[in-house]
């Protein structure tokens, strides 16, 4: 049971009180499940609200009102239409290769949901506090595009096809820029472990530790994360204008769901990282809630929430770029820049110029 | 250094347009342009220039303002108007007299395009503001304009 040592509280919890019920080793199982089907639930809820969220924001960004039909302010809405897409029958092209065909939206939702459970909600509430904690991170969200290409080739059909190439390209470039912006972080942390990485900050968020450096890491860690999504302003995969629905215009019904719903756990995984590498995770600033280590959830997910807003801010206001400047810009501009300010944060680490409280 | 400045210019506009949609962001509780529209119908009106249907006004002596010169009816390319009319003796000056018996308009066959009443030399024919158009039976969108009784205004064809 090396590898459960690794596991925090929140399994530990849960495995101490069935433990009691049962012998270990099938309580060690089913603490695992458990934790699990509380985290797909939560997600689920969650990935459904951002939707609406997002509708909301979309409407008001251009003076509309936005769904408020289905319940109270339209609440009940995303669920509605969740309802409705269980619901549909599953339609798929005759000359499709089925087993990749099925097989692709579960590797995406997977992969976003994977990257949920090593995220520290707050002191006590961290599934999986893995030492290589970014990495891994980085890692698993690169997995999502294997299923955005399969689901795009296999669904036999051209616009699917153009808009997962295009995807595979716009994600394999701006990786790069996520992972050297979160590299540039880790130079002040010293360390890959994200329980570690929100203990360096408690002497000061490392936005404010590295002041320049960390800004423009930051600036590009968003822009490439934008990207990373596949949302405005760099939705080429999903050109609707161009390419129909882009790599799932050939889904329908749950699959579609799943490609739907996982977009949104995305936005929620980057806007999640960026809190906890640049915003101090569930620190309250100035440290004003250190008593009520709970309310480290409430400070997580607002937060994240607000990085969430921020991109659908430049969602409904930037238009799509073209796919040469795509890569113009994360080529010639936000490579560049990036390695440059590794190089500066290493002379800031170095000459101990970082700003501590 | 284009390089630079070209990067200081991006980040620039992009700012800008940010603060532009940032504004609506924040007003748009008191901007909505939305119409909540089956909740709103008692108060909601139409713009002055709405193409809702094409009526004949009349004033309170049950008068209308066309001289039965069937324009209109050769304006409309879709043939939604027809003109039924009648010679009648003219009181005054005893003479035959073109004047409608009448006006048919087929709101079915109505594409509101607008060609009858750019082509009335009376402004016999006017744009209604109504939009609640839709019907059960379709015999009742063919109208008649003129109503029962009415006449010619004086004066009109001078």
């Amino acid at each position: 049971m090396s590898t459960m040592n690794i596991a925090l509280s929140i399994t530990k919890t849960i495995q101490d009180w069935l433990i009691g019920m049962m012998p270990e080793g099938v309580a060690s199982i089913s603490a695992m499940v458990i934790v699990a089907l509380i985290y797909l639930a939560i997600f689920a809820v969650a990935g459904l609200y951002l939707v609406l969220l997002e509708r909301k924001v979309a409407a008001w960004f251009q003076l509309r009102i936005g769904p408020n039909r289905v319940g109270y302010w339209g609440l009940l809405q995303t669920m509605a239409d969740a309802l409705k897409l269980v619901s549909k029958e599953l339609t798929g092209t005759i000359k499709a290769d089925k087993f990749l065909y099925n097989l692709a939206p579960y590797f995406v939702i997977v992969s976003s949901l994977m990257a949920l459970a090593v995220f520290p909600f707050t002191k006590e509430f961290q599934a999986f506090d893995i030492n290589i904690g970014i990495f891994f991170l980085i890692a698993i969200s690169s997995i999502g595009v294997i299923g955005i290409l399969l689901g795009g080739w296999s669904s036999n059909n051209k616009f699917a096809l153009i808009g997962a190439m295009r995807s595979g390209v716009q994600t394999i470039s701006y990786e790069l820029s996520v992972g050297l912006s979160l590299l540039t972080m880790v130079l002040l942390t010293g360390s890959l472990q994200l329980s570690e990485i929100v203990e360096t900050q408690k002497d000061g968020w490392l936005i404010l530790q590295g002041h320049v450096p960390a800004i423009i890491a930051f600036m590009i860690y968003m822009i490439a994360g934008t990207a990373e999504t596949n949302r405005a302003p760099f939705d080429m995969v999903e050109a609707e204008s161009e390419l129909g629905a882009g790599f799932h215009t050939e889904y329908s019904g749950m699959k579609f769901a799943y490609f739907f719903l996982a977009e949104f756990i995305n936005m929620f995984i980057i806007a999640a990282v960026a809190t906890t590498v640049f915003f101090g995770a569930w620190l309250s600033p100035f440290g004003i809630t250190e008593s009520l280590p709970w309310l480290g959830v409430f400070w997580f997910l607002g937060k994240t929430l607000v990085l969430v807003f921020l991109m659908m801010w430049f969602r409904w206001t930037f238009p799509r770029l073209r796919i040469d400047q795509l890569l113009t810009l994360e080529w010639k501009y936000l490579l560049p820049i990036n390695l440059a300010n590794i190089v500066i944060m290493a002379i800031i680490v170095w000459l101990n110029l970082t700003i501590k409280f | 250094m284009s390089y630079f400045s070209d990067i200081y210019k991006g980040i620039k506009t992009l700012l800008t347009g940010m603060s532009v949609t940032g504004k609506y962001f924040l007003t748009s509780r008191k901007g909505a342009i939305t119409q909540e529209y089956p909740d709103n119908r008692d108060t909601l009106k139409m713009f002055e220039r709405f193409r809702g249907e094409v009526v004949m006004p009349h004033d309170e002596n049950n008068e209308h303002h066309c001289t039965g010169c069937q324009k209109c009816e050769i304006a409309c390319p879709n043939g939604s108007i027809e003109i039924i009319w009648d010679r009648g003796i003219d009181e005054e000056t005893g003479k035959k007299k073109k004047k409608i018996d009448k006006h048919v308009y087929h709101l079915g066959l109505c594409t509101m395009c607008g060609l009858c009443i750019e082509a009335c030399p009376t402004d016999a024919i006017v744009w209604a503001q109504n939009y609640e158009n839709s019907t059960y039976d379709r015999t009742q969108l063919t109208k008649v304009l003129n109503r029962p009784g009415s006449k010619l205004k004086a004066g009109v064809e001078d």
